[in-house]
């Protein structure tokens, strides 16, 4: 093929067009600038939950969750002090009705630890989606395109939290979506509206007056298995060396 | 063999391959979202969608607005952090419309020991009860006010 100047100065628009038009799928970053103006995650305070599975309750009265499903749920921990890696978590119905009473032990803490999905900024489950189907909004929320979903549980096996399931009737991934539909509407989560003793708030770390900022440096906060390097956005106040 | 040129064969495979590739920019046109990379490796749209539906809990502030009586009440008493659809459960169709849609009357019986039921697992500040012993079998509310819960006169507060 002999191509002159004139041919390839025609050629080249044309093949530059066609290539502009293969990268329009790839990732840019976000106009939008409410979108932007925010960066959700979660504070969940150990020494204030008292296990009483309002926020279980709440979840899946917002959220229209299925029976035996959760988006979140609540473990109690029982760690003796000559046990400190395997301690004994119950979870009955995801602490949707509360715990069973529990007695005092001599050598050994209770606690309860309210779960939900860490909205990572690193997101292992947006990293495996082969559709793009799950991934991580400008303002920090882990979001499922359910319309998108194939529903091959890739993103289940993913989240090292345990946070997924398959919904039982859409047959695709499901999950807590930080209430996207409250917090876009200057609402709080249906949790943290329905936790009684404040152990759960929802925290904007891009805004400067969030309490959360303060409280970060003041108390001792972690996120659950920061050796995965996650991002997670979960912070829980108080965590037990032996909450997995 | 003399007349034998390679670019012939190559212009065929080229010719192949525009096909091809016109043929997968036409599929994609079809296939891809309009909105897939807006802001990355998704459907854009997906975000809007997400945010549309309408929540079932108004809200603490949408409560106040009405009820400002029971909310000063409540600013009162050790129940002053606790929302009020924690306990009288998702109303955010009664908010909308207060005089057709009207919240259940509460069970307290059920209620007041979802939280102050005793156990050793719950925070050793946080107030607890056994209620058989505690209360005799008399109600909740026949002491303490749920919205301010501080016996009047005294008792614990």
């Amino acid at each position: 093929m002999n191509l002159n100047r004139r041919q390839f100065l025609v050629l080249v628009p044309v093949a530059a067009a066609a290539w502009q038009y293969v990268l329009a799928g790839t990732p840019q970053d976000a106009p939008n600038y409410q979108l932007t103006e925010h960066w959700w995650g979660m504070l969940l305070d150990i020494t204030k939950c008292i296990g009483c599975g309002n926020c279980v309750r709440a979840c899946q009265a917002e959220n229209d969750v299925p029976d035996e499903y959760f988006r979140t749920w609540v473990e109690r921990y029982l760690r003796t002090d000559w046990n400190l890696t395997t301690p004994e978590v119950i979870s009955p119905d995801g602490g949707k009705e509360g715990f069973p009473a529990a007695e005092e032990v001599k050598n050994g803490m209770y606690f309860f630890v309210p779960k939900m999905c860490n909205h990572c900024a690193d997101s292992p489950c947006t990293q495996v989606c082969p559709v793009g189907a799950t991934f991580i909004t400008p303002d920090g929320v882990v979001l499922i395109d359910q319309t998108y979903c194939l529903g091959c549980a890739y993103c289940v096996q993913a989240c090292p939290y345990g946070c997924r399931y398959i919904h039982p009737t859409k047959h695709v991934a499901d999950k807590c979506t930080l209430c996207y539909h409250r917090i876009t509407k200057g609402l709080t989560t249906a949790c943290c509206e329905n936790c009684p003793t404040g152990a759960r708030q929802l925290v904007d770390l891009k805004n400067p007056n969030d309490p959360i900022h303060a409280f970060l440096k003041t108390h001792d906060v972690h996120v659950l298995k920061p050796e995965m390097a996650t991002g997670a956005k979960a912070f829980y106040n108080g965590l037990d060396g032996s909450v997995r | 063999m003399k007349n034998f040129r390679d670019s012939e064969h190559l212009l065929r495979f080229a010719f192949l391959f525009a096909m091809l590739f016109v043929l997968f920019l036409v599929a994609r046109h079809f296939v891809v979202p309009k909105s897939f990379g807006e802001y990355g490796h998704y459907r854009g749209a997906a975000i809007a969608e997400m945010a549309a539906p309408q929540p079932h809990f108004a809200g603490q502030s949408a409560c106040e607005a009405c009820h400002t009586d029971i909310a000063a009440k409540k600013k009162t008493g050790m129940h002053s952090g606790v929302h009020c659809e924690a306990c009288h459960g998702p109303l955010a169709r009664h908010a909308a419309d207060p005089a057709s849609v009207q919240p259940l009357k509460l069970d307290t019986a059920v209620l007041c020991v979802r939280c102050h039921a005793a156990s050793a697992a719950k925070p050793k500040n946080f107030p607890q009860v056994a209620a058989a012993d505690h209360s005799g079998g008399l109600a909740c509310e026949t002491c303490h006010h749920p919205h301010s819960p501080a016996i009047q006169g005294g008792g614990a507060k």
